[in-house]
């Protein structure tokens, strides 16, 4: 079994679940089924096109897929997979805070 | 309000001066409205005008925040062109609604801090309490 854990950000569709275990060969196939599983995750972790979602940031273990094989990446019995969200912004023009 | 202790501020602050003249960013962990942990990132934009948190130093923020028992509570970075407001790109790309987003500007001799939440797209200012503090926090150094 694969354990996904699953940000803060992200657990209001996991009725508040901070992992998830599922049985998966690949990250793709690890996502999907924890979309099966929480259906409002749809369209989050992996986008329209079937891949993974720019503002989030997916790991195997220690590892970024984006520098392995994305969601095609294998995974273990006992890997982790953490979805993390895409931190980043910084300035331009300015909007007053309200 | 997000209570800042004032080792963290100066960690903070420092890392932005040290990241210039790109931005600079990092993470805070904590409880809710306290920061008690400064995680220094990356910033894998490398740029003047844009910021990306280095994911890896996320995941290892993210990982000692839980084992302390913690959790990431907000993001930190710095403008060094404009003033300490939100740009349009921060509000957009804001993760989290729970989170803190604090902004360091360097754009005037004197830099300056202040502290906002974002949520449903608004950017709201949020009182920003630097509290005494001994040393600094131990947080991972990236």
């Amino acid at each position: 079994m694969t354990i996904i854990k699953v940000p803060a950000v992200l657990r209001t569709q996991t009725n508040g679940q901070s992992s998830v275990e599922v049985s998966a060969r690949t990250v793709g196939e690890a996502l999907r089924t924890l979309v099966d599983i929480y259906p409002g995750l749809r369209g989050q972790v992996v986008d329209g096109e079937g891949e993974l979602h720019r503002f989030v940031n997916v790991y195997v273990n220690d590892d970024d897929v984006r520098y392995l094989a994305k969601l095609g990446t294998e995974i273990a019995d006992g890997d982790t997979i953490t979805i993390l969200p895409a931190v980043a912004g910084g300035d331009g023009p300015v909007v007053r805070a309200g | 309000m997000i209570v800042l202790p004032a080792g963290l501020y100066s960690e903070m602050m420092a890392h932005c001066l040290r990241g210039l003249p790109e931005e600079a960013c990092g993470l805070l962990g904590g409880h809710g409205d306290v920061a008690e942990v400064f995680y220094p990132a990356g910033n894998e934009a490398r740029s003047a005008r844009l910021y990306t948190v280095e994911p890896k130093a996320h995941l290892l923020a993210d990982r000692d925040a839980e084992e302390r028992g913690m959790a990431v509570v907000g993001v930190v970075h710095s403008h060094t062109h404009t003033e300490a407001y939100p740009s349009p790109i921060d509000v957009d790309q804001a993760v989290d609604p729970s989170w803190h987003y604090l902004i360091a500007s360097f754009c005037r001799v004197m830099p300056s801090l202040r502290s906002y939440r974002i949520v449903g797209g608004a950017a709201e200012e949020e009182e920003l309490r630097i509290v005494a503090t001994m040393g600094g926090t131990g947080g991972l150094h990236g």
